[in-house]
């Protein structure tokens, strides 16, 4: 029974989501209605498993005083400030997401910047790879390296600067070969996604569920 | 052995600085360069700016701090033209790690607008009126399916818990058929999830303002008319400005941009002349 | 007061940018702190708001106040989600795995026949009349999707016709790849700005 019920489970909330498409009337588009919330108020629920495992494994990296576990006590401290002042933030002002709380301060001036700066690492490394990697080794290389060259200059002012028809050469490549290709994976990753999503409904595929 | 092949064991860290300086520089010196104007924001400006006072757009703020940079221009612009055409924007967010990005530029727009607005003598908006965030919920997909129905079902207050009933401009609205469009500010696939559903089952027309990284995967949308305009990354946003006339961060960066992209077609060229000249000697 | 805050905020941040951007140098110290702090407080954020964004305003609010009792249905399966905490009983918590896949792959379905198959392959059933750009252009369009299509159908060999239209399909998609890559370096470039923005505007007023 562990594994039928929930096979059973998938099979029927897939049919009711099908069958509601094509029949939206009563009773099955208030059937859909109710498992559309219903999934979402699950869904949200999931991101406590990510924030529960991340927590206990860093407790007891202290605990045990492993290597680096000054580190895992300055993650938890960062959870516990945003956990306190959310909650402060929702005594206060009935919401941690009032613009006048604590946690939508250190929001902007702690998760902001280390977000967004961890991102802009990346810049360095792909113009570190442009550099040492990006080689014409052969036809199809060359091909792929010329293209991000004309893409690259023709999507930014000074390629403009540089030939006025620039711009209009990038949006070329952009809108037909590149879109061509694009909605040829597109078709065939979603023919594959088709394929897949009616072999878990039937109960071939039950890879989810180990 | 030549420059080239001396420049191929060049320290990385060299590289970091020029680019940092290619950056720097010009919004030091603050170059300013003509903005060309392409097609899909062309079509996406004139969308938002035809439609007739009162109306109501959707705004997904589907983003967070990783991507700021490129989006929160275009939701800065596109506000500002909402409030100034008299448009009703309800913003509604979908990365929950973006929401207060989307509450405080919200407030940030609203104020700039106001003072420029009672300096020129023009109706200042006033949230809940003309404007309103109703927040995250969870969801996704089954989500946008869901409020094809009424909103209500999952957002029954806004970002602050406020009940969506309490607030006037509210009233009327309870699905996609409310709304003229849907102007969704994209920074992972939240954007095809709109399209697929919103647009395909709900027929809401929709914009797309995406990250440099995934507008390439929207032009298949856009040549088959399943979106009706497109904002690639932060040369989309310069565009949205520049038609807007009020050109801010995007433009600026914009010359930024020119310069490192020039550098890093540089590092391509150089790298390449010493690949090939370290070729040609191994094979001699 | 209230100024006080913000350049104490500004400075806080500004420390942050650059205890990350010391990694470019060489991991040290202060980058792990960085590093460590990003994600204790992504997570303290993630349960603020699952708690205020999703079982305030989704379960408790209705239960309370319009005694909603049937979403006792849903909060059940959204605590059993936790059940894989405890090894014993983590099977129960398959069965609210199993409803959202059978909701996932119940609109997938249907959503990429309406939403993706039929718009697509709709969009490149296009006319070709007349001899001008336009109609070489949609001819590009057909070809490159019938190429890159056949590139990825391995059901038959890649040889004769079929091989070198899958070839022809190979150098559509390092076109796209080219352009996304170009891509690619547009958005990341995009981001370092915005720091040094940050960094030489809001922190060190240089760029005014």
């Amino acid at each position: 029974m562990r594994r039928e019920i929930p096979l059973a489970i998938t099979f029927i909330t897939a049919l009711i989501m099908i069958v509601s498409f094509c029949i939206p009337h009563a009773p099955f588009g208030s059937m859909q209605d109710v498992s559309l919330k219903w999934y979402s108020i699950i869904a949200g629920f999931t991101m406590l498993l990510g924030v529960d495992s991340l927590i206990h494994m860093h407790s007891v990296k202290i605990k045990r005083k492993k290597e680096g576990w000054v580190y895992s006590l300055v993650l938890i401290l960062g959870f516990a400030l945003f956990v306190i002042s959310g909650i402060i933030g929702g005594i206060r002002f009935g919401s941690a997401m009032d613009i006048r709380s604590s946690f939508m301060y250190l929001y902007t001036y702690m998760i902001v910047p280390l977000q967004s700066t961890m991102f802009a690492l990346l810049s360095f490394f792909i113009a570190s790879a442009a550099y040492r990697a990006f080689r014409a080794r052969n036809m199809d290389a060359t091909l792929l390296l010329i293209t991000a060259v004309l893409v690259m200059l023709g999507r930014v002012p000074v390629g403009y600067q540089m030939w006025h028809s620039f711009p209009a050469v990038a949006e070329w490549i952009m809108a037909v070969p590149q879109m061509a290709a694009k909605r040829g994976i597109l078709i065939g990753v979603s023919l594959g996604s088709l394929a897949v999503s009616l072999r878990i409904m039937l109960g071939i595929e039950r890879s989810y569920l180990s | 052995m030549s420059i080239f092949e001396k420049f191929e064991k060049i320290d990385r860290r060299f590289i970091f600085l020029l680019v940092a300086l290619a950056v720097l520089t010009p919004l030091i010196f603050k170059v300013t360069m003509k903005i060309p104007i392409s097609s899909p924001v062309k079509s996406a400006f004139k969308a938002v700016d035809t439609l007739p006072r009162g109306t109501n757009i959707l705004i997904s703020v589907d983003y967070d701090p990783a991507s700021m940079p490129e989006l929160q221009p275009m939701y800065r612009t596109l506000l500002y033209q909402c409030f100034e055409k008299g448009l009703k924007p309800v913003m509604i967010v979908q990365w929950p790690l973006g929401l207060p990005l989307s509450i405080n530029t919200m407030a940030e727009v609203a104020e700039q607008y106001n003072e420029m607005a009672r300096k020129e003598g023009k109706d200042t908006v006033v949230y809940g009126r003309d404007y309103v965030n109703i927040g995250y919920r969870p969801g996704g997909v089954a989500q946008v399916v869901g409020i094809g129905k009424e909103i209500r079902d999952y957002f029954e207050s806004d970002y602050r818990g406020t009940p969506l009933d309490s607030l006037p401009m509210m009233k009327d609205i309870h699905n996609y058929d409310n709304f003229a469009l849907l102007f969704a500010l994209e920074a992972g696939s939240m954007g095809d999830i709109y399209v697929q559903y919103a647009n395909a089952r709900f027929g809401i027309k929709i914009i797309l303002g995406m990250t440099a990284v995934s507008a390439p995967d929207a032009y298949p949308y856009l040549q088959a008319h399943q979106i009706i305009g497109l904002l690639g990354g932060l040369q989309g946003a310069a565009e949205y400005e520049t038609l807007m006339k009020r050109p801010a961060f995007a433009t600026m960066g914009m010359t930024a941009q020119s310069w490192v992209h020039v550098l890093i077609v540089l590092f391509i060229l150089i790298g390449n002349i010493g690949y090939f000249i370290s070729r040609r000697k191994k094979r001699s | 007061m209230h100024n006080f805050w913000v350049i104490l905020g500004v400075w806080m941040a500004a420390f942050l940018t650059l205890a990350i951007f010391s990694f470019l140098y060489k991991d040290n110290p202060f980058y792990k702190f960085a590093e460590h702090l990003y994600v204790g407080t992504s997570a303290g954020y993630m349960l603020i708001y699952t708690y205020f964004l999703v079982i305030k305003p989704m379960l408790i609010d209705p239960i309370s106040q319009e005694h909603q009792w049937i979403l006792l249905i849903p909060a059940f399966f959204g605590v059993i989600m936790l059940t894989r905490w405890f090894p014993k009983i983590a099977w129960l918590s398959r069965w609210s795995i199993a409803f959202t896949v059978g909701i996932g792959t119940g609109l997938a379905i249907t959503g990429s026949i309406q939403g993706l198959l039929v718009p697509q392959i709709k969009g490149t059933l296009i006319a070709l009349h007349g001899w001008n750009g336009a109609t070489l252009n949609n001819l590009l369009i057909i070809i490159g999707v019938i190429a890159t299509l056949t590139y990825f159908y391995f059901s038959k060999e890649h040889r004769g016709f079929v091989g070198k239209t899958a070839k022809l399909g190979i150098t559509y998609i390092m076109i796209a790849f080219g352009a996304s890559f170009g891509y690619t370096v547009m958005a990341r470039i995009s981001l370092l700005i915005g720091r040094m923005y940050f960094l030489f505007h809001t922190w060190i007023p240089l760029i005014k």
